[in-house]
């Protein structure tokens, strides 16, 4: 393995990190707040330890492979979450450096699962970085870089697609650089319109960029205990709008913008999607209508929610753990699904669900013909077997890893009931934030044991980077030369 | 600049690379998923799935916005009817690969005008015209030629026991009379533009420039000089093999052909009838032999496999053969050869990646100057560009040695009304002159781009 590449790499990470920590530093000195020392101290750790890695591993050729885009995501995105945690404690504000880890990667995740009791009290420039770490996070850290940086490899289609989600990872543009920087600058451009948006509704600026950030990147990071639940109903639409369009793969909007209307109007993820998110709404108006007998609230309640949860952002205008069980079953569900393929969001990713909804009609159709000869088209071209059987085996092991974490989460000290254990790990794994029960929408994961919460921070990660390269940095034969 | 290849190919695969490291957009065609899928993992080009031909296709790899599309499919009339299609799509220009010699004869100006083409390629005969220029001056690791007859480049290994080990560059003009040059100098991974006080020593490639009729008595004076390869083996019966020996024999040489396909052998003695064809496996010591290797000037290995070609040309130069020469496609592969000591192999591929990014570096500027010849040497570390100068070029009528010029950068000649100038430091380049430059680790452009 070209390891001087891995960690070269990493190394212009931390650089990269420590420049974007600078807006976090910006607000601080702006509100006149103490965590302004803490943000600097951690700039120049980061930046030194960047500059030593880079130092110590100049990379004799810069040929990378799949392996090395694997190992090269998952290493970046722990040093970075590690990193990232260190302003909370320095500053005091979050004491417990685990508790710093949980809500850093929680925020670089897009998860938005939170252990702080009291929101209301930290500072804006807290506030702020852990905010902007769903906006990094959400299109993620590496491609940021690789926007910036000349050319990191020949071959860093390989990184692209270990750390962009979804089963068909490709470039839009012949070169990496100009596919990073289009995306970039159609999420900058998504994010300044949804700020312009809340600020027309009255929100305060700083409140308005921190939604946003957490919108963009669906996270679900808010600055109220009650997250967006306090706000004028337009807001609230706006916020529900923008976290379905962030849900969207930004392929389609780059499509939009090079006027190519026939192959947007033809992507099956994007009507899967709406279909989803339509039936949804509607499924859950209908079973919460007794409970509000007000149709605009109910749609607004309902559409918010379902908007939240399908795009894995976790922001909530309601307490749905009060809901009837049909409407949690099925918000439960929809955090499974996840948003599109190439978008911001987290969970299995719809593309991938109706992919295995269509092989299992294909399958279906040989019990009853066995000799038909049936081939599968999605998006207008034909699947080819690898990518079924790829769709099918990340299922599979997707299963598996959510086994594996409900288990250990078990094993906690405090006994948190079966309905909290498996909604935290769902709201996890699936980077939504907000589970039901004991981390429900009004509570948060601060009950939870150190190794816990270690757990379920391992948990995000995993889901984020969809569960392989974390898999493949810890597997031993990754670091020996057998493998 | 926006450049489309089509066909994932050998020949392709070398070109968009070669482009790509130029700094072009690069998108990939090709109707096998899988090549396109190698391609975009190993390469930062993007890829499209499908027929070349089809307008759909096209139109999804942005034909319409591309300067540039070279066809380099295995099948000639796809390639024409590719770019024919593309340039009405509206690709600037197109360029496309024809080596079916049927085309490439007088029909091919035709074809060209018709389909509007920029430019047709046949790698085949390129690779041919570099073997015969190596087999007039077997001595030469390497011959290039330029678009003035007169001057050429060889490329010369310097042997443990050469006359030139430990000479400096300036006691070397004062030993031998003859005008030339030494340009390039490579000695083990480095490369660079010697200056006079440089020491060559044995071991070194150099590149030296000069006329044909200079060169000639330079290596008499050396005493490398070998006589002109009259009696030439060639293996396989390849496209590349036909162009050759249509040259040689034209050229009044004797050629022996083998190849083990009876097809393409009575191919061959119906098209050329004055040459010895064989029909054997060449990968036969004994058959070589019983055929008179050992009394050959030459042994020319062209098969489809360069491991063939490379072991095959070995056993011919442990058998005395005073000259060898083995087709190579693979670069990791040209190295290893290079190991064994064949200092002369040849790569179509390299050549008409050569060409085509001469090609694009032309479109993509040509303002002060235009590029006429381009040629990679010490593989790719160095170029040798011939340009011509156009009047509001800002580095005309200034003499040589008030120019400051990037360090590894080398003016080898000047041509003027016919005559080649090795310039000294008094002399100047005028509008209309063509320019020979080299430059080691420098991308040229422009000859405005040699100045500091």
């Amino acid at each position: 393995m070209n390891q001087r590449m891995v960690f070269n790499t990493v190394g212009k990470i931390l650089l990269a990190e420590a420049a974007l920590m600078l807006l976090p530093t910006l607000v601080s000195l702006i509100y006149q707040e103490s965590c302004f020392s803490a943000f600097l101290l951690t700039i120049a750790i980061a930046a030194a330890l960047g500059v030593l890695l880079m130092l110590i591993s100049r990379p004799k050729d810069t040929v990378i492979y799949a392996k090395e885009g694997f190992v090269i995501v998952a290493l970046a995105w722990i040093a970075a979450s590690l990193i990232g945690a260190l302003p909370f404690t320095i500053s005091g504000e979050i004491p417990s450096y685990i508790d710093a880890i949980f809500e850093t990667v929680s925020g670089f995740t897009t998860t938005g699962a939170s252990i702080l009791t009291d929101i209301e009290s930290m500072s804006h420039g807290l506030l702020f970085w852990r905010s902007f770490t769903h906006w990094v996070g959400g299109m993620g850290v590496l491609v940021f870089v690789m926007a910036l940086i000349p050319s990191l490899s020949e071959r860093s289609i390989h990184i692209l697609r270990a750390e962009a989600p979804g089963h068909n990872v490709g470039k839009l543009v012949p070169r990496m650089k100009d596919t990073a920087k289009i995306l970039y600058l159609i999420y900058i451009g998504m994010t300044l319109a949804e700020i312009v948006c809340l600020l027309c509704g009255g929100m305060s600026l700083f409140e308005s960029v921190v939604h946003t950030l957490g919108t963009a990147g669906t996270g679900g990071f808010g600055v109220k205990a009650d997250s967006i639940a306090g706000y004028s109903p337009y807001l609230q639409w706006v916020i529900a709008i923008f976290m379905l369009l962030f849900g969207v793969n930004f392929n389609l909007y780059y499509l939009l913008l090079i006027r190519r209307f026939k192959s947007v109007f033809r992507s099956g993820e994007l009507w899967a999607y709406i279909g989803i998110a339509l039936a949804s709404v509607l499924l859950i108006s209908i079973d919460i209508w007794p409970k509000y007998q007000n149709f605009t609230e109910v749609l607004r309640l309902s559409t918010f929610q379902v908007s939240s949860i399908l795009t894995t952002t976790g922001y909530v205008t309601a307490d749905f753990n009060l809901w009837p069980d049909l409407s949690k079953t099925v918000l439960l569900l929809l955090m499974i699904v996840g948003g599109c393929a190439g978008s911001t969001a987290g969970g299995m990713k719809v593309s991938r669900v109706v992919i295995m909804l269509k092989r299992i009609g294909s399958e279906w159709q040989r019990m009853l013909h066995p000799r038909s000869v049936k081939t599968l088209k999605f998006e207008g071209k034909k699947l080819e077997n690898t990518t079924v059987t790829g769709v099918c085996n990340y299922i599979l092991v997707y299963f598996i890893c959510l086994a594996t974490i409900l288990v250990l989460l078990s094993t906690d000290p405090t006994a948190f009931g079966f309905e909290t254990n498996v909604s935290a790990a769902l709201a996890c794994f699936n980077n939504v934030g907000p589970g039901l029960a004991g981390v429900g929408p009004v509570e948060n994961y601060a009950a939870y044991s150190d190794f816990s919460k270690l757990i379920l921070s391992g948990a995000m990660l995993l889901g984020r980077l969809e569960i392989f390269p974390l898999l493949i940095f810890f597997s031993p034969s990754t670091w020996t030369k057998k493998g | 600049m926006k450049i489309i290849v089509i066909g994932g190919g050998k020949i392709g695969v070398t070109i968009l690379s070669a482009l790509i490291a130029e700094g072009h957009e690069i998108t990939a065609i090709d109707s096998d998923p899988a090549v396109i899928n190698e391609i975009t993992n190993t390469h930062d080009a993007i890829g499209v799935v499908g027929n070349c031909v089809d307008c759909d296709v096209l139109s999804e790899a942005g034909v319409e916005a591309a300067e540039l599309l070279i066809a380099t499919t295995g099948s000639d009339e796809v390639n024409m009817l590719c770019c024919f299609i593309a340039r009405k799509l509206g690709a600037k220009h197109t360029i496309a690969r024809i080596r079916n010699p049927e085309y490439n004869d007088n029909s091919l100006g035709f074809l060209r005008q018709q389909l509007m083409l920029s430019m047709a390629i046949n790698p085949e005969y390129r690779a041919a015209r570099e073997l015969y220029h190596l087999l007039k001056l077997p001595s030469a690791a390497n011959v290039e030629t330029f678009s003035v007859r007169n001057f050429e480049m060889i490329e010369l290994k310097l042997k443990p026991d050469s006359p030139l080990d430990g000479l400096s560059l300036i006691q070397l003009r004062q030993k031998y009379p003859e005008k030339f040059l030494v340009c390039v100098v490579q000695r083990g991974e480095d490369v660079f533009v010697p200056g006079g006080n440089f020491v060559l020593k044995s071991g070194d490639k150099i590149a030296v420039t000069s006329t044909p009729t200079e060169i000639h008595k330079l290596l008499r004076h050396l005493g490398l000089m070998q006589k002109q390869a009259r009696n030439v083996m060639i293996l396989g019966a390849s496209t590349t093999a036909y162009y050759l020996s249509k040259m040689l024999l034209a050229g009044g040489n004797n050629v022996k052909i083998i190849d083990k396909d009876l097809a393409r052998c009575q191919k061959f003695s119906e098209e050329l009838p004055e040459a010895v064809i064989i029909h054997g496996d060449g990968a036969q010591q004994e058959l070589l032999l019983e055929e008179g290797l050992r009394s050959m000037d030459a042994f020319v290995s062209l098969t489809g496999m360069d491991e063939q070609n490379i072991l095959l040309s070995y056993f011919a130069s442990s058998q005395q053969v005073p000259k060898t020469i083995a087709k190579v496609n693979r670069d990791e592969f040209a190295a290893m050869a290079e190991h064994l000591g064949l200092d002369s192999l040849i790569s179509p591929r390299k050549t008409i990646a050569n060409i085509t990014t001469r090609y694009a570096r032309a479109l993509e500027n040509s303002k002060d100057s235009s590029m006429e010849t381009l040629y990679n040497l010490m593989g790719g570390k160095a170029e040798a560009l011939e340009f011509i100068v156009r009047h509001d070029c800002e580095i005309i009528n200034i003499p040589l040695k008030d120019l400051q010029l990037k360090p590894n950068v080398l003016i080898a000649g000047i041509f003027r009304n016919k005559r080649i100038i090795i310039p000294a430091g008094d002399d100047v380049i005028m509008e209309g002159d063509k320019v020979v430059l080299l430059a080691a680790g420098h991308r040229v452009n422009l000859l405005s781009d040699i100045m500091k």
